[in-house]
């Protein structure tokens, strides 16, 4: 097999030292970590080595050794050879490069089964095969190719990878669970390898350390002030929300507010829903323990953000609406509109009273329905009349709420559309009740005008001998009830009308309520200028290394390959940009991958089945709340 | 060679694509496990470009003519731009590449007409085999003579019609890898086409094939 060696870029120009990283098991490859510089004391090294392996979890080792030697420094390799002895491993890599030439160069030394180390140095060189037909080559031939049979000759690749892209990105789908070193692939592990070795990049080469070592870090720490600030800050500010969530939490729970009617009222309001829904979220991105895991991590932060974002511009429409009293003229027109509405209904129903569309009705019915709705529209305008004293000052007070966030903001206009159309929903109730009972009794008097029954134990219809006495009647009350129903139907047909305008201006703004919540902000962000965090796969180029003609044509280099992190995208289309190195993951990806889960306002029912229920005079509820459900 | 890889391009043969336009086929090998195929289709025809934006133009210039609104105009411009550059981003493909790296994996990317790139990366564990494949393919182009025939024969009997309408579809071949769980190495758990914008011929696919054959059985 071809052993792999996977180097860090920062380490191409490192001083001559050890090699520290991780044998993957299985696959026959090295991750190489770090660089650690002459001089060090190979019982220092070791111990540090035991120390990382502990803080970190990885299974870190001397991998073999790097000489790049400057100009003067001669001899190292009979030393680097017997270092080898003092760093007791299976397989013993010796990596070397020349100044000012590209290639690598990579022997490799084996033990036997005694422990000695076997001289039996595998040269590892490309692999021959009659490519180089092309090429001049001197006559000294040192490569061996295949047809001279001279051992196995194992190929070796050295893949080049960029030590802080792959340490900050996180490589898609995520796995969960704790996954099986034996099936695991390559590549999840090597990522997986990087990350966890954090510990291993503290110390750099001009810390006074034990150990001197070249990474990533080596040029200095990278850090942020104003993330480390903020980490500092945050404890004490989550221990106070915490503190103060549990006492709001309390509150609510108390035996006053628990009460079942209040239950009931607040179930039906949104905005009760969306406040408990927020105090969950906050509760989340409070809690005093930090998130390990990934997926936790960017829940917590997409919920930060969003709230964020929500509260911003809550703040923002609470200070445009309060500029100018823009509230109290919102409440001074708020009276004359329900008025208004009120008046149109009212003419709506003097026109079905009369004839409307040509429609002859049945005047009786007519006059009774009609006169029974207009008394309860009537009802309600005069109770809204009784409190258009108090409502610029109730407006004002429960409008400053959208501080809390623009979501509150929406919800609270859903709940003022739905108080003020009550008599709206009431007369519908009324109109589909009456409906349904008419439906349901012209179906059931059709059967026995048929002489037929409904079999409830069997769930079908039988046969059924009725005596003359219940025939007549049913006949007389199927022909009323027939003769009845044009009318109903028709004041059904047009409260049902208004009820779903009513219906279909509230979902949207359910809907854009839940959009707010769950719309994974955090990781936008992250994909559009952090992109490569999110990582899917990777991304290979060779690089074809430059000789120059002087050198006879020498061989001992093995193939050289980049990769560099590019985002994680499921159909094959993701945009990479020419220059960078990272491929940012698709947009869609991230969406569906990062979405918070929150009480979606969807139509339970699919459309065939609202009609059905249209039709047969069911009452329809059609946005329905999902219990949040904590993952 | 200055790289010191072998690079050779299409020889004495020309290979086409299943609709008859000329392709070429690079084949780059780095070492004795790593190769690299590159399939380039015909670049954008700037005949066809202007011919299009000829068209669209004039017939604006005519609705403009008759309606005297100048939105017409702007549309049209508009919508010719937007539709080329959706047409070269993400519609035609410049050139597809199949990287095969022995016991690492292969590299499957396309690149698009603008520069932008789509790639990726199948690792060995999960490739359980590269084969051709056939399929049935419907013609969209009706250049032969017997369906020619078949379009004046349909007033007739039936039976020549559905005769003659089996000529219409043609059998294709394409390049793919198969994939395998890892956990079930038996059975195959998905197909990956290759070149699928480019639809090289038969002897094209059996050279890469036969290339991609020799690194699987090595590693």
């Amino acid at each position: 097999m071809v052993l792999k060696i996977f180097f860090p870029q920062c380490c191409n120009k490192a001083d001559s030292g050890l090699l520290v990283g991780r044998w993957i098991p299985g696959q026959n490859s090295a991750v190489v970590l770090a660089v650690i510089h002459y001089p060090f004391i190979p019982g220092q090294v070791k111990q540090y080595i035991h120390q990382m392996r502990g803080q970190s979890g990885v299974d870190l080792t001397v991998l073999g050794s790097w000489s790049m030697p400057k100009e003067g420094q001669e001899g190292m390799e009979s030393f680097l050879r017997d270092l080898s002895t003092i760093f007791p491993q299976g397989q013993w890599l010796q990596l070397s490069r020349e100044m000012g030439k590209i290639g690598f160069r990579c022997h490799v030394l084996t033990r036997d089964q005694n422990g000695k180390l076997v001289q039996q140095e595998k040269e590892l060189k490309e692999d021959g095969g009659g490519e180089k037909g092309g090429t001049k080559r001197g006559g000294g031939e040192k490569e061996v190719e295949g047809e001279e049979g001279g051992g196995e000759k194992d190929k070796v690749i050295f893949i080049h990878y960029e030590q802080r892209k792959v340490m900050l990105s996180q490589l898609h789908p995520i796995d969960n669970g704790v996954p099986d070193p034996q099936t695991e692939s390559q590549l999840p592990q090597v990522f997986g390898t990087v990350c966890q070795s954090e510990p291993l990049f503290f110390l750099d080469k001009y810390d006074d350390g034990p150990v001197k070592m070249t990474h990533w870090q080596s040029e200095g720490r990278e850090g942020s002030i104003i993330v480390e600030l903020m980490k500092q800050a945050s404890t004490p500010v989550c221990l106070l929300t915490t503190w103060m969530l549990t006492l709001w939490t309390s509150l609510c729970s108390s035996r006053i507010l628990n009460m079942r009617t209040m239950r009931f009222i607040s179930s039906k309001l949104s905005t009760c829903l969306q406040l408990s829904y927020r105090t969950e979220h906050l509760q989340t991105v409070c809690s005093p323990t930090r998130a390990t895991a990934h997926n936790h991590f960017m829940r917590k932060a997409n919920i930060f953000v969003s709230f964020f974002v929500d509260v911003s511009l809550g703040l923002l429409l609470v200070s445009w609406m309060y500029r100018e009293n823009r509230i109290g003229k919102l409440a001074n027109t708020l009276v004359p509109a329900a008025d208004h509405v009120a008046k149109e209904l009212e003419e709506l129903l003097q026109w079905l009273m009369g004839a409307p569309a040509g429609l002859k009705m049945n005047r009786a019915l007519d006059q009774v329905l009609g006169r029974f709705f207009l008394y309860h529209i009537h009802l309600w305008i005069s109770y809204i009349h009784l409190m258009s004293p108090f409502i610029e000052m109730i407006l004002w007070y429960v409008g400053l709420s959208a501080c809390l966030g623009l979501t509150f903001a929406l919800s609270l206009l859903s709940d003022i559309t739905a108080l003020l159309t009550f008599h709206i929903y009431f007369v519908y109730v009324y109109g589909a009740r009456l409906y349904c009972m008419t439906v349901y009794g012209l179906s059931s008097l059709w059967r026995l005008f048929r002489g037929k029954k409904w079999n409830v134990l069997r769930q079908r219809v039988d046969s059924c001998s009725y005596d003359l006495d219940q025939l007549f009647i049913g006949t007389l009350l199927f022909t009323i009830l027939l003769f009845l129903l044009p009318t109903t139907a028709l004041y059904y047909l047009v409260f049902t009308l208004l009820r779903l305008v009513v219906v279909m201006f509230q979902g949207v703004l359910h809907l854009s309520v839940d959009f707010i919540n769950s719309f994974p902000l955090f990781a936008m962000g992250l994909r559009l200028f952090r992109s490569y965090r999110l990582a899917e796969g990777v991304k290979f180029r060779v690089l074809v290394r430059n000789q120059e003609p002087s050198t006879p044509h020498d061989d001992t280099y093995p193939t050289h390959v980049s990769f560099t992190v590019f985002l994680l995208d499921k159909p094959r289309h993701v945009y990479v940009s020419p220059t960078s190195q990272i491929n940012p993951l698709k947009v869609s990806s991230v969406v569906q991958t990062y979405r918070t889960p929150t009480y979606s306002c969807y139509p339970k029912d699919s459309w065939l089945a609202l009609c059905k229920k249209l039709f047969l005079g069911e009452l329809i509820y059609p946005w329905r709340h999902k219990t949040t459900k904590i993952d | 060679m200055q790289n010191g890889d072998q690079h050779y391009s299409m020889e004495d043969e020309t290979y086409t694509d299943i609709d008859g336009k000329a392709i070429s086929l690079e084949c780059q090998s780095h070492s004795g496990f790593c190769r690299e195929f590159t399939v380039s289709s015909a670049k954008v025809s700037i005949g066809r470009v202007m011919a299009y934006t000829c068209a669209v133009w004039l017939s604006a210039y005519i609705i403009f003519f008759v309606t005297e609104n100048t939105a017409v105009l702007s549309s049209a411009i508009i919508i010719t731009l937007v539709g080329m550059m959706v047409h070269i981003h993400f519609v035609k493909v410049d050139h597809e590449t199949l990287l095969i790296i022995g016991s690492l994996g292969v590299q499957v990317s396309s690149s698009y007409a603008s520069g932008r790139e789509s790639t990726d990366f199948i690792e060995m564990g999960k490739i359980k085999d590269i084969v051709i494949n056939e399929a049935i393919h419907m013609v969209r182009k009706i250049k032969d003579m017997v369906i020619n025939e078949a379009i004046h024969m349909v007033r007739k009997i039936k039976d020549i019609v559905i005769n003659e309408a089996i000529h219409m579809q043609t059998v294709i071949y394409y390049l793919c890898i198969l994939l395998k769980d890892p956990s079930d190495p038996e059975a195959v758990s998905s197909v990956v086409p290759l070149f699928q914008s480019s639809k090289p011929r038969l002897n094209c696919l059996v050279k890469v094939y036969k290339s991609c054959q020799e690194i699987l059985a090595k590693c």
